[in-house]
């Protein structure tokens, strides 16, 4: 019996290769190329990407006002740009936009991404798509629709215009930010809490919206930049004396670049910079746990 | 709500010790029929399990003595009461997810005080109350820590405490031990073992391992389809199977399908297709008549194995082996009988020399080992 059973049995060899036998590990070509064509395209595409932020800078702190070469560091455009009261007052309207805007999106968008995933009704998955079509609709589109139908409602533009329409982006953004992180979660977290005595509204209270505060956080700072830096929105709904930021900078260089825009410019980007780190590294940790 | 259902449940102790009670329970998802009709009593302190394949309607029969699920007909009953309109934060159950689900944003400690907070208990209850618990399932030292932070074993062990800090009058465990690798599962089923002996609360697990069923249970329900096949206690389930599900899904058997062809005093004949005859102790409340189908079974490790017929045996027959698997402390033989039938038998693993495929090797056992079931 064990004699016909090794007969069939595969034979069992221990191969000690030669050195020469090794195929070559490809990972070592990297010596003979230290700068390779990936190196060159990767250093390429981000030149690409960010010079014209350089020369940006560059002007910025640039002592003359039109030339193009370097006449000496200053701080002068800054300075003018800080006393300069109506930047201060578009500034003042933009966050004032973006806040509500967020504000109201964060519960509606929580609100929303938790229903679309805990509960099941007719019609889900086509709300599930309307609801994330603010995403790939362009924006001029969002634009028209919303002039043509506050003029049709009769209602007149104002600050609160740019709000509303803000709030149908930034939902969008929110909703889908928090339902990614929902899907990560652990499906009985509400079902642990409910049997452990909390009612459906603690369960959700001291469960899951701690749980997912990362991810709601995370489309806050997205939507609240996205509202900052949005202009083709926010110009089609803007009523009388209610400019935002943008709007502002976008009225100034139609007369000529002017160095304090220049500054402006700067700290917008390095503002909304440290926004997006702070949103990706919530996003990061929060994967981490 | 604990606290009420305990006042309730002394005052029903006197006629009752039955902590669960399921009456012709039906649960029906979207037209799928996923429980019909299971009718069970849990009695106080009893482990009991749930036993079946995936699929089975086991879990949805937890969720519904949980309160997560609410059943389409008939009604769950937890210390005499009805439960069809209780929801889960007042019931006196607690739930172990086979998922564990912890809460991520906080430390073991306050992941285990959760369900006494909740009950606004007091400072002090809660703090004695919760290191108690953490004692009890041995992770005082890992109170501080997150969830994230642990590994399966420890995670598993504080989703008990947590169920265990409330004091339910039942305790739900969902597939408890089914995300741990072997080693660390044969020693949480120790453990559970021992808190449930030390408690004495009422267990009820879910499993598709028969082996933790067979090992923790003081009763077991098998599954299959939404239906139960059979309540009994581990050995008697092993033993004395009432269908051939149960026989063939409860450890490995050998089924022989056939007609039932004599009834005597003390046996009954079984004749196969193959024309095989197997003699069978006749069972204690064993109801069929002469002529029905029935199927045999016979579990490996009754069967003996020898070279020469032996001389006293009824049930004996003559074969080959045809296949031999080494597993350590047992061999696992595959017999080919001459009327054609395989034959698995276990044997401790002794034999040196073993028989070649043209060696007559007799299979034999007692007539009391066979079981003879409807088919």
């Amino acid at each position: 019996m064990r004699d016909t059973a090794r007969d069939s049995q595969p034979k069992n060899t221990i191969v000690t290769p030669l050195e020469e036998e090794i195929p070559t590990d490809m990972s070592n070509s990297k010596a003979r190329f230290p700068l390779s064509w990936q190196a060159i395209f990767t250093g390429a595409l981000f030149l690409f990407m960010y010079l014209p932020i350089l020369v940006l800078m560059f002007y910025s702190f640039n002592q003359s006002a039109y030339s193009a070469g370097w006449e000496g560091f200053t701080l002068e455009w800054y300075r003018r740009l800080f006393a300069d009261d109506r930047i201060g007052k578009a500034l003042f309207n933009s966050v004032k936009v973006a806040g509500l805007a967020v504000a109201v999106s964060a519960v509606l968008g929580t609100l929303m991404a938790v229903g679309l995933s805990r509960y099941e009704f007719r019609g889900k998955k086509l709300y599930q798509g309307i609801s994330y079509l603010p995403l790939i609709i362009p924006d001029i589109a969002i634009s028209v629709a919303t002039l043509v139908f506050l003029a049709a409602v009769g209602i007149s533009l104002s600050i609160w215009t740019i709000v509303a329409a803000h709030i149908v982006f930034c939902l969008a953004y929110i909703a889908l930010a928090v339902s990614t992180r929902l899907a990560d979660l652990d499906s009985n977290l509400e079902e642990a809490a409910l049997d452990l005595g909390a009612t459906p509204v603690e369960a959700f209270l001291k469960v899951l919206l701690p749980q997912l505060m990362p991810g709601i956080a995370s489309g806050c700072l997205i939507a609240f930049v996205l509202s900052m830096d949005d202009l083709l929105i926010s110009s089609f709904t803007a009523g009388a004396g209610a400019t935002t930021l943008p709007m502002e900078i976008f009225s100034r260089i139609r007369t000529g670049v002017k160095p304090d825009v220049n500054a402006l410019s700067v700290i917008l980007i390095g503002a909304s910079g440290i926004l997006a780190f702070v949103a990706e590294n919530l996003r990061y940790r929060s994967e981490q746990q | 709500m604990l606290q009420t259902a305990t006042q309730n449940s002394d005052s029903t102790r006197a006629e009752s010790s039955l902590d669960v009670e399921l009456r012709k329970v039906f649960k029906v998802f979207n037209g799928e029929t996923a429980v019909r009709g299971v009718e069970f009593d849990i009695c106080r302190g009893e482990f009991f399990s749930i036993l079946g394949p995936s699929g089975c309607g086991k879990t949805t029969t937890l969720r519904m003595i949980a309160g997560f699920e609410t059943p389409s007909a008939g009604e769950v009953l937890i210390r005499g009461e009805s439960m069809n309109h209780v929801p889960p934060y007042q019931r006196p159950v607690n739930t172990v997810f086979q998922s564990y689900a912890l809460f991520n944003h906080l430390r073991v400690w306050d992941n285990v005080a959760f369900g006494l907070r909740i009950k606004r208990l007091g400072r002090a209850e809660v703090q004695a109350r919760v290191d108690e618990a953490l004692a009890l399932v041995k992770m005082e030292a890992f109170a501080s820590r997150y969830p994230s932070q642990m590994s399966g074993g420890q995670r598993q062990r504080v989703a008990l405490a947590r169920a265990l800090v409330n004091r339910p009058a039942v305790v739900l465990l969902d597939e408890p031990l089914g995300a741990l690798d072997l080693k660390l599962r044969k020693q949480m089923q120790v453990e559970l073992s021992n808190l449930h002996q030390d408690l004495g609360l009422t267990f009820v697990m879910v499993t598709h391992d028969q082996e933790e069923a067979l090992s923790l249970s003081d009763r077991i329900a098998v599954m299959k389809d939404g239906r139960i096949e059979q309540i009994d206690s581990p050995d008697r389930i092993y033993e004395q199977p009432s269908t051939p599900f149960v026989a063939d899904f409860i450890g490995d058997t050998n089924l022989f399908e056939g007609h039932l062809e004599a009834i005597d005093p003390t046996s009954v004949l079984v004749r196969t297709a193959s024309g095989v005859k197997i003699v069978i102790a006749l069972p204690d409340s064993f109801q069929a008549e002469v002529g029905d189908k029935v199927v045999v079974s016979v579990r490996p490790e009754k069967i003996d194995l020898s070279l020469y017929r032996p001389e006293d045996a009824v049930d004996c027959y003559e074969g080959r082996l045809e296949h031999s698997m080494y597993l350590g402390t047992h061999m696992h033989y595959t017999l080919k009988l001459l009327s054609g039938e395989y034959l698995t038998v276990r044997q401790p693993n002794t034999w040196a020399n073993l028989p070649d495929r043209h060696t007559p090797v007799y299979a034999s056992w007692m007539a009391k080992d066979g079981v003879v079931l409807k088919a």
